[in-house]
């Protein structure tokens, strides 16, 4: 019967195969679901994947909005692979980034109308820190009292949306406003705009940071002690110890670094695309991060190929909604899958598949 | 504030209804962990449930058809976990998020056509006498049958595990899965079975949120109810009476700050809301930082992927 | 589901023109909710209908629902008006910025924003007057309240939802002065979940009268079960309440759009503020229930008919804000720059209205 038996060695093949398996896989599962629902599924696939590159007229407006998607993605999945390697689950990601929105926005407004180059890097930089500081209370509690890190951060995002409502109907609110629960825009004032870097291709200043802390996690993670021992405390969290590790330190280091990140990502894109602090400007970031970074790899440079592709798949969905009709819940679904069999063939990597006979 | 137009009885009675759906999904998650397996699908699992049994209780015209339609739907979701997780040794943490996504994405999709129905109506429980109290009656006799079902569900559920040898080695697979093999024990079997038992209390309580308690189907209806259902296992230490009190509480603090608002407290809705988020959260403090306790009662093996070593 | 036949039939039948040179206008509708919501995008979408019945082959629609305000609204106006649109209906509040940088990129194409207050030379803005439509059912529900204690569901502390609340208070509280209205803030426009256990909340303090200003029928199907009344809102919501619905407020856009769609194909757009109300017919009060009584049927059409010729307008004095200061002497009716920043409770209101 066939069994599965463990390889002397991981597969570096299949480390970059599985992935491209995946998607493939994706894309006829995805077809047979679309044909199920009365579309050509070829025609829906090439809208979803193709149209947002070549079609000649969304084309050049779809490849600017790809970095725009991608870019928040890229930079919360990075900060949250770099725990995930160490066992370290955040999964409140979408929290932190409420949280870095409201932090950086807030003094971003009460510096209103202050101009200068330096409002926006300290409106990052805060973004950051409130970013950081949120994710920092799973990091304590887990430190301190061994509560489960998952659904404490889980637990807290829901308390951040809530935040974010009582702060834009109340103290942030825009004065100006007739009283609708939103604060000043940011990016009617030059200060406090996220300034647009590469306009076809949509690389705002925020994708350009992104980019680099892609660049400096790889590094990091690659070439330094810290990303060493990281890497270590996932993989044997026992060797660790024994190696003079600080599992304390490991937990508050992967939070602290993806709570910062998140936290900047929610700051660029309250100054970027959406403009403003409201109630809905959180779109589910946080959690889309999380499947961007195990299609990713948990590797960096995965990360950013993985981030372009969810990104590509939430773009090309939209024009399959305006082209054929195909509902929004079809693109979730499309994710969900694409992660499921990405799951599933990554066992590949580290076991291979027998024929054996059973031996009595 | 006027404290007169308070009224606990119907409080009590809400505040049960409320709890029931993340009642059930803890209880089937309980076992499951209770085997050593950590299943982040809950959401997912319960969403599936509720569009399953709403559509099939409007085709049929019958909430029990529908209710049992849940159970296998979530069943069904929970062993592509299984599957995943115990065959192909993939994460379970990653696994479990996959199953919440695709679930929440699935029952979107095949919720499309069912929006703004009105499901048939489950009938109350009627005892001559007892219903009619004054006061005991509408907080406690009058619930539709699921609520009391629910409480039946616990109560077997212990029974199960502490009083069978069937729950024995269920434990026991939860503990120390090698040597549950080496003993000669199916783990990955049992694993299976224990994981979509889960899928179908999860199913189930996702039923009772669109055939009973809003009573319609929506979008994403179970706004993170799953999630609640799992802090709730651990705030129970996954002791069986005890998921009943955090759910009960959970549901109670959900309803209150709805009266505190209507009441016409100072404090800002918004704040009123964070309130079961933060309180689940202290308690899951309290209950982890009690390390002996704690540590009693977590499966040792939970987590951990199983692979039999030939 | 709809929107496949829709744009099958209109593909079909603009391939089965294909001789002939008519030039199709193009409409596109943005909704912030699904149209199976049965409430506020429900009844978009039925206008958008109409635009359809009215016109024929002469137009072809198109629509995105569920469509999150924000970045993503932004995007896909850009895609519906990439794709050939002539005209573009953004149905929510949020949907202002995006809608505004939008039509600065593409001047040749028009814009209706319902209920912003920014327009453009592209950009209109329309809204309804619901206020008048909550003071007839206002009246409706003091008379039929027999605890004197109404729930009211609201979403989000913005003028519009605030002038609901105060225009139903008042109207509610001139037939019965015991009467108590009790709001449950849900910050969110639909929510089945939250809607339903917000109306249990304000059914255990005692309300036997539910309004709500948010989209989905949880609240009248609580209602129904409960066995206590309650209005439709945005649509009628019937089926949901045989029992429970006394009466609802219908927003009728279908003659706004055919409106605004005959604009563009004649070429005399021009960039508008609309708020109507009764009389134009863009509020419409669904039938009354055989559970009010006769004469109270006959004092809430007479309200309406008021309103409707204008005599009677639901915010006249006097009337005190809830602090106690003066806001309409005797007589004297609020204007529409007042009402548009409304912000404040009327006096007898009780609670904090959240700031």
């Amino acid at each position: 019967m066939l069994r599965l038996e463990p390889r002397q060695q991981a597969s570096s093949t299949m480390r970059w195969l599985t992935p491209i398996l995946a998607v493939a896989i994706t894309m006829v599962m995805g077809g047979l679901l679309f044909a199920a629902m009365g579309k050509n599924p070829f025609e829906a696939i090439r809208i979803i994947f193709l149209d947002p590159f070549f079609h000649e007229t969304f084309g050049p407006y779809s490849r600017s909005q790809l970095m725009v998607k991608a870019g928040p993605l890229i930079l919360i999945a990075t900060g949250l692979s770099i725990g995930f390697r160490a066992g370290v689950w955040n999964i409140g990601a979408e929290g932190q980034f409420v949280m870095g929105a409201i932090a950086g926005g807030a003094v971003g407004l009460a510096l209103h109308p202050a101009d200068g180059f330096w409002v926006l890097p300290l409106m990052t930089v805060v973004g950051a820190l409130g970013g950081m500081a949120w994710a920092m209370i799973p990091a304590f509690l887990r430190i301190k009292f061994n509560t489960n890190e998952i659904l404490v951060s889980l637990m807290l995002v829901y308390v951040a949306y809530n935040f974010l409502a009582a702060m834009v109907t109340g103290p942030l609110k825009n004065p100006d406003g007739f009283g609708f629960p939103e604060s000043r825009s940011f990016t009617s004032v030059d200060s406090t705009h996220l300034p647009m870097i590469y306009e076809p291709l949509g690389m705002h200043a925020g994708v350009l940071v992104a980019l680099g802390i892609v660049i400096a996690a790889y590094v990091m993670m690659e070439r330094h002690l810290l990303g060493f021992q990281i890497r270590l405390t996932g993989e044997s969290p026992r060797a660790a110890k024994f190696a003079g590790v600080n599992p304390a330190f490991i937990v508050a280091v992967c939070l602290g670094i993806s709570g910062a990140l998140a936290g900047m990502a929610g700051l660029f894109e309250v100054t970027g695309p959406a403009g403003k602090l409201t109630t809905n400007f959180p779109v589910g970031y946080g959690f889309t991060a999380i499947i961007v970074a195990f299609l990713g790899r948990l590797n960096p440079i995965g990360i950013v190929l993985a981030g372009l592709l969810m990104a590509l798949t939430y773009i090309g969905g939209e024009l399959a909604q305006l082209s054929l009709g195909i509902p929004a819940a079809a693109i979730s679904v499309f994710q969900g899958m694409m992660l499921f069999f990405l799951l599933a063939v990554d066992v590949f990597v580290n076991y291979r598949l027998v024929w054996k006979k059973e031996v009595k | 504030m006027d404290f007169s137009t308070l009224n606990p009885v119907a409080l009590i009675a809400s505040l049960i209804i409320a709890a029931t759906p993340i009642l059930l999904a803890a209880i089937g998650e309980l076992v499951v962990e209770k085997s050593g397996v950590l299943n982040l699908g809950v959401e997912g699992m319960m969403i599936i449930g509720a569009i399953a049994g709403f559509a099939v209780s409007v085709e049929t015209a019958n909430p029990w058809l529908g209710m049992l339609a849940a159970m296998l739907a979530g069943a069904s979701l929970a062993l592509i976990f299984g599957f995943l997780t115990q065959f192909l040794l993939s994460n379970q943490v990653a696994t479990g998020l996959a199953l919440t996504l695709f679930g929440l994405g699935l029952a979107a999709l095949l919720g499309q056509s069912y929006t703004g129905m009105k499901p048939p109506s489950t009938p109350r429980l009627d005892i001559p006498v007892i219903s009619d109290l004054p006061i005991v009656g509408e907080m406690l006799f009058r619930h539709d049958f699921m609520v009391y079902f629910s409480l039946l569900v616990v109560l077997g559920v212990w029974y199960f595990l502490n009083r069978t040898r069937g729950g024995l080695v269920l434990r026991a697979v939860g503990e120390n899965h090698n040597a549950a093999h080496s003993l000669g024990y199916n783990v990955v079997l049992i694993r299976m079975a224990a994981i979509a038992f889960g899928g179908a209390c999860a199913g189930l309580g996702g039923a009772y949120l669109s055939l009973i308690r809003v009573p319609q189907w929506t979008e994403g209806m179970t706004a993170g109810a799953g999630w609640i259902a799992l802090a709730i296992v651990v705030f129970a230490s996954w002791k069986p009476w005890r998921v009943i009190l955090g759910a009960y509480l959970f549901g109670g603090v959900t309803i209150l700050q709805l009266n505190l608002q209507a009441l016409g407290i100072g404090i800002s809705a918004a704040y009123l809301s964070m309130t079961p988020y933060l309180i689940t959260i202290i308690v899951m403090v309290i209950m982890s930082a009690d390390r002996r306790r704690a540590s009693l009662n977590a499966p040792a093996s939970l987590g951990r992927s199983f692979h039999a070593s030939h | 589901m709809k929107f496949t036949t829709t744009l099958a039939a209109a593909a079909a039948l603009a391939l089965g023109l294909g001789g002939s040179a008519i030039a199709q206008t193009k409409a596109g509708f943005v909704y912030v909710g699904p149209v199976g919501d049965l409430g506020w995008s429900y009844e978009h979408d039925q206008g958008r209908q109409a635009v359809e019945a009215a016109f024929g082959d002469a137009v072809e629609t198109t629509y995105v629902e569920s469509v999150p305000e924000g970045a993503d609204a932004e995007r896909v106006m850009t895609q519906m008006a990439l794709g050939g649109a002539d005209i573009i209906f953004t149905t929510s509040f949020g949907y202002m910025d995006p809608t505004l940088n939008v039509a600065a990129k593409f001047p040749n194409v028009k814009f209706e924003h319902a209920t912003g207050y920014k327009r453009a030379d592209n950009v209109s803005t329309y809204s309804a007057r619901f206020y008048e439509g909550r003071h007839v059912i206002g009246l409706i529900a003091g008379r039929m309240t027999e605890t004197n204690t109404v729930g009211y569901i609201a979403s989000f502390p913005i003028p519009e939802v605030v002038r609901g609340i105060n225009a139903a208070y008042l109207a509610a509280k001139s037939v019965n002065p015991d009467v108590q209205f009790k709001v449950v803030w849900v910050y969110t426009w639909f929510d089945p979940g939250k809607e339903a256990d917000a109306a249990n909340a304000l059914i255990e303090q005692g309300a036997d009268v539910i309004m709500q200003h948010t989209d989905s029928p949880a609240a009248m199907t609580i209602a129904e079960e409960k066995g206590i009344m309650a209005f439709g809102q945005a649509s009628d919501m019937m089926q949901f309440g045989p029992t429970a619905r006394l009466s609802s407020i219908i927003d009728n856009w279908g003659p706004y759009y055919i409106d605004r769609v005959q604009a563009v194909m004649d070429g005399t757009w021009t960039s508008t503020d609309t708020w109507d109300g009764i009389a134009p017919g863009m509020v419409e009060i669904g039938a009354f229930s055989d559970r009010i009584p006769a004469d109270v049927q006959a004092e809430a059409q007479a309200a309406a008919d008021a309103i409707a010729a204008g005599t009677l307008h639901p915010f006249t004095g006097p009337i005190n804000k809830q602090d106690g200061s003066v806001w309409l002497a005797e007589g004297e009716t609020a204007d529409d720059g007042t009402l548009a920043g409304m912000n404040f409770y009327v006096e007898g209101v009780e609670g904090e209205l959240p700031q």
